[in-house]
């Protein structure tokens, strides 16, 4: 087998690794879930007539408003299960077998493409979870299959940027308490987003803040795929940006991470 | 002179410090293929970062390195392949079960399905672990873990193996297994790198004993040429009748005087003829001392003769001829 072979072999070794853990101790990545959905539950059942006033200017209509949040709670729930990654990638780190592993002729980023593999496939499983319930509570998607695809290819690469990220704050945590501190903002980063209020009601210096950072972009395109209004180019090319961006920034960051010697 | 290409492992001038400390201070040493060479020494002599060293794991501020024939920096992944590596800290993945650890050793290995099954149900059998193999690892106790952890390195079949302190924590059954595995290992022409605290240890399994100690190689040999290094075998006897002990000490030559304990100490090798001779001397001198016990040279001796440092000395077995057993028990 070509090297190219044996590296693609090591990922896809890394990767059922990293689902083996996530089937053998589900209870992590459901603790992480329960965040989104008792928001969702919230702002439906306790602000949603509050919320959709203010919105809409005058009338209230949750059903209104579950539609409205919907996407947004979909995103942020990639952005919490990222969070999760981050700490198991720290917990990783701290394992004997890591050793083990630097000391293989394996191919070495495949130890975090493993990580960063099999949480996007995690995170989105865990999307049709959160859409399962959102559907019960009364979203009403008017997507295309088209739309749903790029929905799902939206998510996706949401997905793979956030973790790419993590797994770094993972990595230059000591443990999974520093991890888990430091990869705060990936789930406090939907909180200043369009995800619950458009961004047009907040003040200036936030609407600034919150139109242009990685969420609010992505959170309006998954809306318009979603609901089957307009999408927009710009922030179609701002979410595909930011994911990209990231995406490499993410990689590169925790590549030179890796590679750099474990200090005793 | 044996030439370069025949040494499984060579290093020169190896150096590495963190800071103002420094751990390895220039060691050099070679390796002949299929022979067992152990560092020996005490806690925090460097030998951890001499094995993370030759085993790519961290790399050497100084000196060089070849292993396999390969350059340690410049063909890492050449030396990975040829390598095996357990670590002192169990390198296994507790999350899950045995068999699925060596399932991953497999896969990193690039076995096919077929040629992985049979290593791993051979290698899981030879190792006793066939019963526990369905059960996660972290819930292995420490002499199980340790064969796992071998198991694992030997799913790729290396011919050069390190192995850090194997025995360390393990109880005498787990510790005669591990010298039993390490024996099979050589038997089937597997070069053996082995670090120890115990001198009874790598006087059991090593060809060559390199004694480490402050990031420096204070002696170089086989076990029996240490152990001519070292003074330190006597026999110690013990009384609870003061005038008895007096009587002991002045009387016989060449003693050590331990007044506090009431004992002496005579030099001796432990030969069944030097223990009739000094109980030939105590029956006709009329002393009779209520404890006697053999010690052969430990590490204790080894380490006060070549760098006159004493570690703190062990608690010691009573009354047994059989020297090397009395050390058994006294750890």
């Amino acid at each position: 087998m070509s090297a190219a072979g044996h590296a693609f072999r090591d990922n896809l070794t890394m990767v059922r690794r990293s689902l083996l853990h996530a089937r053998r101790y589900p209870s992590l990545t459901l603790n992480v879930l329960l965040t989104p959905v008792m928001l969702l539950l919230l702002f439906v059942y306790v602000f949603g007539n509050a919320m959709s006033a203010g919105i809409t200017g005058g009338h209230a209509d949750r059903a209104e408003y579950v539609a409205y949040l919907v996407p947004g709670v979909l995103l942020m729930t990639v952005g919490m299960i990222s969070l999760g990654t981050a700490v198991s990638v720290a917990t990783d780190m701290t394992e004997g077998i890591m050793a083990r592993f630097r000391t293989m002729a394996i191919s070495r980023p495949s130890v975090l493409v493993g990580h960063v593999i099999g949480s996007v496939i995690q995170t989105l499983l865990a999307l049709v979870l959160i859409l399962g319930i959102a559907l019960a509570i009364g979203f009403r998607p008017h997507a295309t299959p088209l739309d749903w695809l790029a929905a799902a290819g939206l998510m996706a690469l949401v997905s793979l940027s956030l973790t790419w990220i993590a797994v770094g704050i993972g990595l230059v945590s000591p443990n999974a308490e520093g991890a888990s501190n430091l990869g705060m903002p990936l789930t406090l980063l939907p909180l200043l987003s369009s995800a619950f209020v458009p961004v047009g009601t907040m003040p200036d210096g936030f609407r600034w803040f919150a139109e242009y950072q990685p969420f609010s972009p992505a959170i309006e395109a998954l809306r318009g795929l979603l609901l089957g209004t307009h999408v927009g180019t710009r922030n179609a090319v701002l979410a595909v940006a930011w994911s990209l961006g990231l995406s490499l920034l993410g990689y590169l960051w925790s590549k030179a991470r890796f590679n750099r010697e474990p200090r005793r | 002179m044996t030439k370069d290409h025949e040494f499984a492992i060579t290093a020169t001038g190896l150096r590495k410090s963190y800071g103002d400390r420094t751990v390895l201070d220039g060691i050099d040493f070679r390796v002949p293929g299929g022979t067992v060479f152990s560092l020996l020494g005490p806690n925090g002599a460097g030998k951890t970062t001499a094995v993370n060293i030759l085993s790519t794991l961290i790399s050497a501020d100084d000196g060089q390195a070849r292993i396999a024939g390969h350059d340690l920096t410049a063909e890492a992944q050449a030396v990975r392949a040829a390598i095996g590596v357990t670590g002192q800290f169990s390198a296994v993945d507790g999350l899950i079960t045995g068999e699925e650890n060596m399932l991953l050793m497999a896969d990193l290995h690039h076995l096919s399905r077929t040629a992985g099954r049979r290593v791993i149900t051979e290698l899981l059998e030879r190792f006793d672990l066939a019963d526990a193999a369905k059960k996660p690892a972290s819930t292995y106790s420490g002499g199980m873990k340790r064969r796992l952890d071998i198991a694992m390195t030997l799913v790729g079949d290396p011919r050069i193996i390190f192995l850090d302190e194997p025995t360390t924590g393990l109880d005498p059954r787990s510790r005669h297994t591990m010298w039993q595995i390490i024996r099979e290992l050589v038997s089937g022409g597997v070069t053996v790198f082995l670090t120890t605290q115990y001198l009874d240890e790598a006087d059991q399994l090593a060809d060559r004993i390199a004694v480490l100690n402050g990031g420096r190689l204070v002696a170089e040999g086989s076990a029996e040429e240490l152990k001519r290094l070292v003074p330190g075998g006597h026999v110690r006897l013990r009384f609870s009748d003061p005038v008895a002990y007096e009587r002991a000490a002045t009387a016989l030559r060449e003693t050590t005087r331990d007044d506090a304990a009431l004992a002496v100490q005579i030099p001796s090798d432990g030969t069944q003829r030097e223990l009739r001779a000094i109980l030939d001397w105590l029956d006709s001198a009329g002393i009779e001392a209520d404890e006697l016990s053999v010690h052969t040279p430990d590490l204790d001796d080894v380490f006060f003769a070549l760098t006159g440092n004493p570690v703190p000395t062990q608690s010691t077995g009573s009354a047994n001829p059989a020297g090397a057993a009395d050390k058994e028990n006294a750890r």
